[in-house]
């Protein structure tokens, strides 16, 4: 299974990995739009840790262990048949169990929806090969990489 | 963010940032990288605005930002016309009775001068000899750059008797100039040392000593002893490969160097042998090179600290009779003479010094291949050209002027993202380039770096075999000094009789 692997080395804090991943998660996928006509505008589920000189960006790592996958009442948060841990917005229900258990902090509340204040995560851009913010990231900071599992 | 120009100190900026409004989607990206500060975020507003008066043109905002909403321009200057007054020293007065210091810049000259690399062109093969196709036939670049000796003594009919001074072995004629860890960050030196494996040439580790994670690349390492002796002990100059005494630079003749304080970091002080936070001077003369008869003192020691197994280049500026001083240096026992024309760059510069002291790489090697032939001791030094190469072209026509090889670096630096702002000298360059911010230096990845740097060298490689096959030469030997492959365009007699080239047409 492949991940986002980040390296904080060469991050330049230019936050694009935000930026493509709200584009990415919009209605209409296009960045104009996205951020100047979209209403609510969706959130990025990759956000970026600043304390200068240090800086990366930090999305979903999807743990072997899945706490928030064992935390959630009611099966919404799973591992799709990519492997990937992903949320099925239709049946969560906005209780925030997986926001208080993920050791990452990389589960996030949009309080934009209409619905609930759904959980929302990194699901791995299910329609492109490579997500959207490693192929936004200008100086390799993020790649897209095999996990090397520790024995 | 102020709003009111100081009118104490105000110069009119060079440049304008424009804006698209109706495409910037105030993602700020331009704001946390413009490293000048010319770009910020209003709260109240919701808007991102520039304050022009500090853009310097670099362009890292275009670069970055996702909507391509900005533009950089050039400040068109309405005084009225004057062919004596230009902007340029209107300008130059104002920053001089403002600020009361002489202003220091960087980089290569950017004032017209001629270009002679653009005047002179290359010979192709038709009819009665024949061309090679570089990528059918074997071709070879490879230089060896270090003293020759005049005549092969042989033992029993089958062995050489004379021994081969030291010799530096090239790949390629193409090596990475001096820029020294203080000037460049530690990033850039990583990807000129991982490039220079990959593409089997040097790099120059320049006056500022070797950081510690840099020892690594030993074997292709050129290390720099100069006036400041920064950094200079037995390991440094004995892990290298070549030791270059720099006694001039082409961007700044008869000028030493001087690193701020601030500048001088926990690693920079522990490299270069200093106390933490002192100003690192470098003398402007070497304080024990007053003749050539002391010259040949260094290099003897220098040869003898590393048991005469490495070749010594004396690396000097293209400066009025630089034949005669090239040949006192050949005389002196270097095993190699850079020369480094005026077009060459530098991290901080007095201006006046970087604009008007120093004559053209192009006159200066040819003058000094020509002289070293007629004494007949063009074979006990290599010539290495540097200042102002820019593509290809220039090193081939560099070498058929008469050089062993060419140093590159600026055209090094533009691979990795410069973009020739010139403001190196104030250490927070937006690339990441010349900066010891570590925040800003993360900004060159040497990954990313590396794999350009090679991608450059690769392809000039090509494309100097592929002029090669075209003149009907397979191997770089057979240029070398060749000027009868040249000819010369728009140029004066006295020009060609210098450069010893022919003009076009005869």
């Amino acid at each position: 299974m492949k991940i986002i692997k980040v390296n904080e080395d060469v991050c330049v804090l230019c936050h694009l990995c935000e930026i493509a991943c709200i584009v990415e998660h919009s209605e209409s996928k296009d960045i104009l739009k996205a951020f100047k006509k979209e209403k609510p505008r969706p959130i990025a589920r990759c956000a970026v840790e600043e304390d200068k000189p240090l800086s990366f960006s930090l999305m979903c790592r999807h743990c072997d262990d899945v706490p928030c996958v064992k935390a959630c009442s009611n099966g919404s948060m799973h591992r799709d048949e990519r492997g990937y841990v992903v949320v099925n917005e239709e049946t969560c229900i906005g209780c925030w169990m997986c926001i208080m258990v993920c050791p990452y902090g990389v589960i996030r509340r949009d309080e934009g929806r209409e619905k609930w204040n759904l959980s929302t995560k990194c699901n791995m851009c299910p329609d492109r090969d490579i997500p959207a913010c490693v192929e936004a990231c200008p100086n390799e900071a993020l790649v897209l990489g095999e996990v090397i599992k520790c024995t | 963010m102020k709003w009111m120009k100081n009118l104490k100190t105000y110069i009119p900026g060079d440049f304008v940032v424009v804006r698209d409004d109706d495409k910037c989607i105030r993602c700020k990206a331009c704001v946390e990288q413009c490293s000048f500060e010319a770009n910020f975020y209003d709260e109240e507003e919701d808007r991102v605005w520039s304050w022009d008066g500090h853009c310097v043109g670099c362009q890292r905002c275009v670069y970055i930002c996702p909507t391509d909403a900005i533009r950089v321009e050039p400040r068109e200057e309405i005084y009225r016309h004057h062919e004596n007054w230009k902007i340029y020293h209107i300008k130059g007065i104002e920053k001089r009775a403002n600020f009361g210091g002489a202003p220091i810049v960087s980089m290569g000259t950017d004032k017209e001068y001629p270009i002679y690399w653009d005047h002179i062109l290359l010979n192709a093969s038709q009819v009665t000899n024949p061309a090679i196709d570089p990528l059918r036939e074997p071709m070879e670049l490879k230089t060896f750059i270090g003293r020759k000796p005049s005549a092969l003594e042989i033992k029993k009919g089958k062995y050489a008797k004379t021994k081969i001074p030291p010799q530096l072995e090239l790949e390629i004629p193409i090596m990475f100039s001096a820029m020294s860890y203080g000037a460049v960050s530690k990033n850039v030196i990583e990807a000129l040392g991982r490039a220079s494996e990959a593409m089997a040439t040097c790099f120059n580790s320049g006056e500022g000593g070797l950081y510690k994670e840099h020892y690594k690349f030993g074997n292709r390492l050129i290390v720099q002893v100069a006036s400041g002796r920064f950094g200079v002990h037995k390991d440094y100059l004995n892990i290298a490969s070549a030791i270059e005494i720099k006694v001039g630079q082409g961007a700044k003749p008869g000028i030493g160097g001087h690193l701020p304080g601030e500048k001088v970091s926990k690693e920079i002080s522990e490299t270069r042998m200093m106390p933490r936070g002192a100003d690192a001077i470098s003398p402007a003369p070497h304080h024990d090179i007053y003749s050539i008869e002391d010259l040949r003192q260094l290099i003897y020691a220098l040869k003898e600290a590393t048991r005469y197994r490495k070749p010594v280049i004396v690396k000097i500026a293209a400066v009025h009779n630089v034949a005669a001083i090239a040949s006192g240096i050949a005389r002196a026992g270097a095993d190699a003479i850079c020369i480094d024309g005026f077009k060459g760059g530098t991290g901080a510069s007095p201006q006046v010094i970087r604009d008007c002291v120093g004559i053209p790489l192009e006159l200066a090697l040819a003058s000094v291949d020509t002289r070293l032939r007629e004494e007949g001791i063009r074979n006990e030094v290599s010539l290495i050209a540097s200042g102002g190469t820019r593509c290809s072209t220039d090193v081939i026509k560099a070498i058929a002027l008469g050089a062993d090889a060419v140093y590159i670096g600026t055209a090094a630096l533009v691979a990795i993202g410069c973009h020739l702002c010139q403001q190196c000298q104030r250490g927070n360059c937006a690339w990441g380039i010349a900066t010891q911010d570590p925040f800003l230096s993360k900004r060159v990845n040497p990954d990313i770096a590396a794999e350009k740097l090679i991608n450059l060298l690769e392809v000039w490689s090509l494309e100097i075999k592929e002029m090669m096959g075209a003149m009907g030469i397979n191997s770089i030997e057979s240029l070398r000094g060749n000027r009868l492959a040249l000819r010369g365009v728009g140029l004066t007699d006295t020009d060609l009789n210098i450069l010893g080239i022919l003009p076009a047409g005869v």
